[in-house]
């Protein structure tokens, strides 16, 4: 005979901010989806969620920091890298994650993410790309492919986008991998591989936009878009960085996985003090 | 060069020296910086030390992250510091506003050259001081010092770290090109004789009731807490409430930035520093600051000797402004003489608290001032001539 399980307590209630709930993020959005993943991370990291830190710029994807239950930085536009930068060096017995998202990250802040790859700050950072400036309300980015539509863009986007592996793996980051909103478990053993792995980590994660990037684009719920990752996500390792550019509107395989994992030697400031 | 934190001892020092010995004396363990003309030997000389202490010296990218980073570093708990000039002073406006709204402790040191935009690099100006003040978007408080020799540029580093730490604001070195690529002597002080203020910290931790930005003091400081110290708090550069999280309502954005601001304000007695010289009977006030008060203490002297009753008021602290001794000043002066190296800008002030005629001495800037344009224009009010500024 079955018998009712009852739970007073989830086992994330300690790592989000219940009474912050509801969110602001729109319905269809994939934010939520990759902070609960994160959350998961932090719990199964073994580290004490009081050694754990989040950093993020200004965004919807920056919102996380206020949901999560760890000390948090919701920061200025484009700055969580440097923000982050300072805390890890200063504390290094802290994990920081930076949580932001590819306006955040690649444009406004696109100057320090590059030098925080080269320098392998031991920061780890999570980008959500939503194709678009969701909080403003839908305007054009560095991920924005051409020819999309937006607020800003009414006629199509007339810039190429950013490959943001490409960009990282030239730019020196120790690992690289991208996924979408479906590959849930993939998102999570990433971050907690990245928390073993010393050095600048940085991980793409695919999001839906309905409001913000679908409307536009003929891709009308967040559900179709996580159709649309489901029908055309490859892991191909024989596919070069340089083929790894995303157009949701073409009929085009999505290519996705760990695409960088390298020992590369992390930042560490100069001393002449003997320590340890 | 030793690995001592505290040079103990008499030197003759370079201003920019002076300031990075004086941030390590002071505890700073942390300076991410961009070079930049005048204030790269502030950067070099950190270079060469952080490391024999332990600390860290990072260059980064620019200005913008060399501001995020020093409080990322203070949100960590560290004393930390940046070091820069106009351009990038301009750049580091942004992330001020960051430190002003989290109240993360830090020093910021603007080495002052001629400006607007690239300007003069190698050459003093004095023309960021209302940027100093005013420069990021909004309403807040700050409090900004500005030295005139080597040795003020040791004792003001050390006092700026107290300052932040204390009033939980970036606190602004305003020093200029003079000033910083200036030789002098410096005595350091005994390591046991350096001032320390703490930064105020929570009494109970986790007992429930603990508000992270609530201000229970009449200073209007709230204690601090530190990334990893156990109180999963939450620091937005949104309008927040006394618990940290955004709250954007009217009244709790008036409440917030009133604040801010005030929290300047109600220590600002604390706050202020000036020094005085021949004002006890003095009818005409000469005021200046940084390099530029050398002549002008200079000038005054002269006019002394030719029976001229001038007096000197020099400001150590450009904000808060010493508005109540001006106002104390301007019941017995006849007239005010105001002199610095940009085309009017503390002059602004000095007007706001005094009803008599301010006759302004302004150079752009490019070279240090000397005093005879000062001792004209004291010799000019003096013999009642009608040269002011008013109006």
């Amino acid at each position: 005979m079955a018998t009712a399980i009852l739970a007073d307590k989830h086992p994330l209630d300690d790592l989000i901010r219940a009474h912050r709930m509801p969110n602001i993020w729109c319905p269809g959005c994939g934010i939520g989806i990759v902070m609960r993943c994160f959350a998961k991370a932090v719990l199964e990291s073994g580290l004490p969620a009081d050694d754990h830190v989040v950093v993020s710029g200004i965004g919807c994807s920056g919102r996380v920091a206020g949901y999560m239950n760890l000390d948090s930085y919701h920061t200025t536009h484009g700055r969580p890298i440097p923000f982050a930068t300072g805390l890890k060096l200063a504390n290094p017995r802290l994990m920081v994650t930076v949580f932001s998202g590819d306006g955040d990250l690649a444009a406004i802040g696109g100057n320090h993410l590059i030098h925080a790859a080269r320098r392998n700050v031991d920061i780890k950072v999570v980008c959500i790309n939503n194709f678009n400036y969701g909080m403003t309300g839908g305007q054009f980015g560095p991920t924005t492919p051409r020819g999309a539509r937006s607020t800003t863009s009414p006629y199509g986007n007339p810039e190429l986008p950013f490959n943001l592996p490409y960009l990282l793996a030239a730019a020196g980051a120790s690992f690289v991998s991208r996924w979408t909103t479906i590959h849930v478990r993939q998102i999570q053993e990433d971050i907690l591989y990245t928390y073993k792995k010393p050095g600048f980590t940085f991980m793409e994660v695919l999001s839906p936009c309905p409001v913000g990037f679908g409307k536009s684009n003929n891709i009308n719920e967040g559900v179709d878009e996580m159709e649309l990752y489901r029908q055309r996500c490859v892991i191909d390792p024989s596919v070069g960085l340089a083929d790894l550019e995303i157009d949701l509107r073409e009929e085009r395989p999505i290519y996705v996985g760990r695409l960088v994992d390298r020992d590369l030697p992390p930042y560490r400031p100069v001393t002449l003090v003997e320590t340890e | 060069m030793t690995g001592r934190k505290v040079l103990t001892g008499q030197h003759f020092m370079h201003g920019d020296h002076a300031c990075a010995e004086g941030a390590l004396a002071a505890g700073c363990r942390f300076f991410a910086g961009y070079p930049i003309t005048p204030s790269t030997e502030v950067a070099e000389r950190l270079a060469l030390r952080m490391p024999q202490l332990g600390g860290v010296f990072i260059q980064m990218e620019d200005e913008l992250a060399s501001m995020a980073a020093i409080l990322g570093a203070s949100a960590a708990g560290a004393r930390s510091m940046t070091a820069t000039s106009g351009p990038g002073f301009s750049l580091m406006m942004e992330n001020i506003g960051l430190g002003v709204m989290l109240e993360l402790p830090c020093v910021v040191v603007n080495i002052q050259r001629g400006s607007p935009s690239t300007g003069l690099p190698t050459a003093p100006g004095q023309s960021d001081v209302m940027q100093a003040r005013w420069g990021s978007h909004g309403d807040y408080g700050i409090v900004a010092y500005t030295p005139w020799s080597p040795q003020e540029i040791f004792d003001l580093t050390v006092h700026c770290f107290n300052v932040a730490d204390r009033y939980r604001v970036p606190v602004l070195l305003m020093s200029d090109e003079v000033v910083g690529h200036m030789v002098e002597r410096v005595v350091i002080p005994a390591e046991e004789a350096i001032p320390k203020w703490d930064r105020k910290q929570p009494d109970g931790k986790s007992n429930g009731s603990f508000k992270p930005f609530q201000a229970l003091d009449p200073d209007l400081v709230p204690p601090i807490v530190h990334a990893g110290d156990g109180y999963r708090i939450h620091y937005t550069s949104l309008t927040h409430d006394e618990n940290g999280f955004p709250d954007l309502s009217p009244e709790n954005h008036h409440r917030l930035v009133t604040r801010l601001v005030q929290k300047i304000q109600v220590n600002a007695d604390k706050l202020i520093l000036t020094e005085d010289y021949y004002l006890e009977d003095a009818k005409i006030v000469v005021i200046s600051f940084g390099s530029t008060a050398r002549s002008a203490r200079r000038a005054v002297a002269e006019a002394r000797r030719e029976g001229i009753p001038a007096g000197f008021l020099r400001l150590i602290s450009l904000w808060p402004f010493p508005e109540k001794l001006v106002q104390q000043l301007a019941k017995d002066a006849d007239a005010f003489v105001m002199a610095e190296m940009n085309l009017g800008q503390m002059v602004h002030e000095v007007k706001r608290h005094v009803h008599q005629p301010v006759k302004g001495v302004f150079h752009a800037g490019g070279a240090m001032m000397p005093p005879e344009p000062i001792l004209d224009a004291i010799r000019e009010v003096a013999s009642g001539g009608n040269g002011h500024t008013r109006g």
